[in-house]
């Protein structure tokens, strides 16, 4: 029990450190190497276009659930004109990057992980290697940097729509008024709430592609060893969001 | 130009190289074969610093790679070209994109003379006209091809095959070896071939390097290696086995 303990200890400090190893190599790249202009565009598609049906849809259902259960609540205090309000507060600062970023996991840091697992266990990666490329220059910057620039657009699109949504569903279907829903919404909308929202959106970003380029290039043990990583991918990049979450939520309230 | 110093190797409890050292001077052909499993392709990583001895040392040109980083042996695996077992191509690029990409960052190079490049080496391994293809619209042993026009398309002093005609009918792999020594002639270059195959070891290794058990059991030309009488080395060269000696899963 102690012995398993411990390894379990040891595998996470190991994996913490080469996390941090490529961090660090992400960085260097950056400042030393002029990154493919090229392949970011294709990875900006790859991430950001290819997922703007998920993303939309997830805005606008999540936008008019949060309306009609918020809506269902305040009439009973007859202010549900307020409801928009919070729907819109919610979304810019705390749902829209939160929703964003996890959809974006499921596809984006799967995919990320499945495509370079595959290249290790294929030895793609050793012949990028033996072509005197470094792995990281190649395959994890421009995704990095490609997920840190698409990644507040989405978050901006999920936070649009799902307002969008939420006050066509309340005016159209819940009676709400027009007027006073968008006047309480400007009013409890702080221009705060959308940076802290973009803020959080950047780190996210970084967070989905770094892990799953790490698991990818950590890979082992053929087709079962990429299916283990990619689920690992998913998994780790869905909590850390929540955590992270949670940790600039407080640390941006100062800057308030 | 490659020397090898007193390497050894373990992953985990698994000694897989103890103390192996040899030299290969420029311009030389060495095949380095042996059984399954005795390390040979972990070997032929470790002269191009894909893998670090955890002993001993590997010096190419005079540079111990084990003294240098990721990024500092990007400069030297300039000097390499490397056929890999399953040929490795990039599977999400074109025939063309994969044998251009040795060429990235190569001042000398502009579009023109990348393409003209492409060709040369794609006559070369007698695949004219297929720049646009992808990998996975290739045969087996053309991806090996198209991996050797890729190993050899900068014009590398020194060129590593590993296993370069494993899983290959006897038609495709001849094909295969008549190429590699293509290369070895026309380009002049120190090639490294690991292999089990013993028709391949002679045609392209002037020398062969015989490994057992994580160490270099012989080391002759290959003429010698064929007349010797060491049963070991015998068995090997005639693909006889001794039921006492295999492990069978």
């Amino acid at each position: 029990m102690h012995g398993e303990g411990t390894g379990i200890l040891t595998q996470l400090t190991l994996g913490l450190g080469r996390f941090s190893l490529m961090g660090a190599e992400v960085v260097r790249s950056l400042c030393t190497v002029r990154p493919s202009l090229r392949d970011i565009i294709a990875q900006m598609y790859f991430i950001g276009v290819k997922s703007q049906g998920v993303v939309a849809i997830t805005g606008a259902f999540a936008g008019m659930v949060l309306c009609a259960q918020t809506y269902y609540q305040f009439e009973r205090l007859t202010v549900g004109s307020a409801s928009l309000a919070v729907v819109s507060a919610a979304m810019c600062s705390e749902l829209g990057p939160v929703l964003a970023g996890l959809m974006v996991a499921g596809r984006v840091g799967a995919a990320i992980t499945a495509q370079i697992g595959t290249m290790r266990v294929t030895e793609q990666i050793d012949a990028l290697r033996t072509m005197a490329t470094h792995p990281v220059d190649y395959l994890v910057v421009p995704r990095v940097v490609a997920g840190v620039l698409v990644m507040p657009m989405l978050t901006s699109m999920v936070v649009a729509i799902g307002i969008a949504a939420a006050y066509l569903l309340g005016v159209g279907l819940l009676g709400m008024d027009s007027a006073y829903s968008l006047k309480h919404a400007q009013f409890y909308s702080e221009p705060f709430d959308v940076f802290a929202g973009l803020v959080k959106s950047v780190f996210f970003g970084g967070i989905i592609t770094a892990i799953g380029c790490y698991k990818g290039i950590h890979c082992r043990g053929g087709a079962e060893g990429v299916g283990r990583a990619t689920n690992e991918a998913v998994v780790q990049s869905c909590v850390t969001i929540l955590i992270v979450n949670f940790f600039l939520t407080l640390i941006l309230r100062q800057f308030r | 130009m490659i020397q090898v110093r007193q390497i050894t190797k373990r992953f985990g409890d698994h000694l897989v190289l103890d103390g192996v050292s040899f030299d290969v001077p420029a311009g030389e052909s060495v095949a380095i074969v042996g059984r399954s499993g005795v390390g040979k392709s972990v070997l032929l990583k470790h002269l191009i610093g894909l893998v670090q001895p955890d002993e001993g040392q590997v010096l190419v040109g005079g540079e111990n790679l084990g003294a240098m980083s990721e990024r500092q042996l990007l400069r030297v695996r300039r000097r390499f070209g490397m056929l890999f077992q399953g040929g490795a191509l990039l599977d999400s690029m074109t025939v063309a994109e994969n044998i251009a990409f040795p060429l990235r960052g190569r001042e000398a190079h502009d579009d023109a003379s990348t393409q003209r490049r492409i060709a040369e080496v794609l006559e070369l391994v007698e695949l004219p006209g297929i720049e646009q293809k992808l990998p996975s619209q290739l045969s087996g042993g053309m991806q090996k091809r198209v991996a050797l026009a890729r190993a050899i398309v900068h014009r590398p002093e020194i060129v590593l095959y590993d296993e370069p005609t494993t899983g290959l009918d006897p038609v495709v792999a001849d094909s295969i070896d008549q190429l590699m020594m293509r290369v070895c002639e026309r380009l002049n270059v120190t090639s490294i071939v690991v292999t089990h195959d013993m028709r391949t070891a002679r045609r392209l290794g002037r020398r062969i390097l015989m490994m057992k058990a994580g160490r270099i059991y012989l080391d002759d030309t290959a003429e010698h290696v064929f007349m010797s009488l060491d049963p070991v080395v015998r068995r090997f060269v005639d693909g006889v086995a001794d039921l006492k000696e295999v492990e069978f899963p």
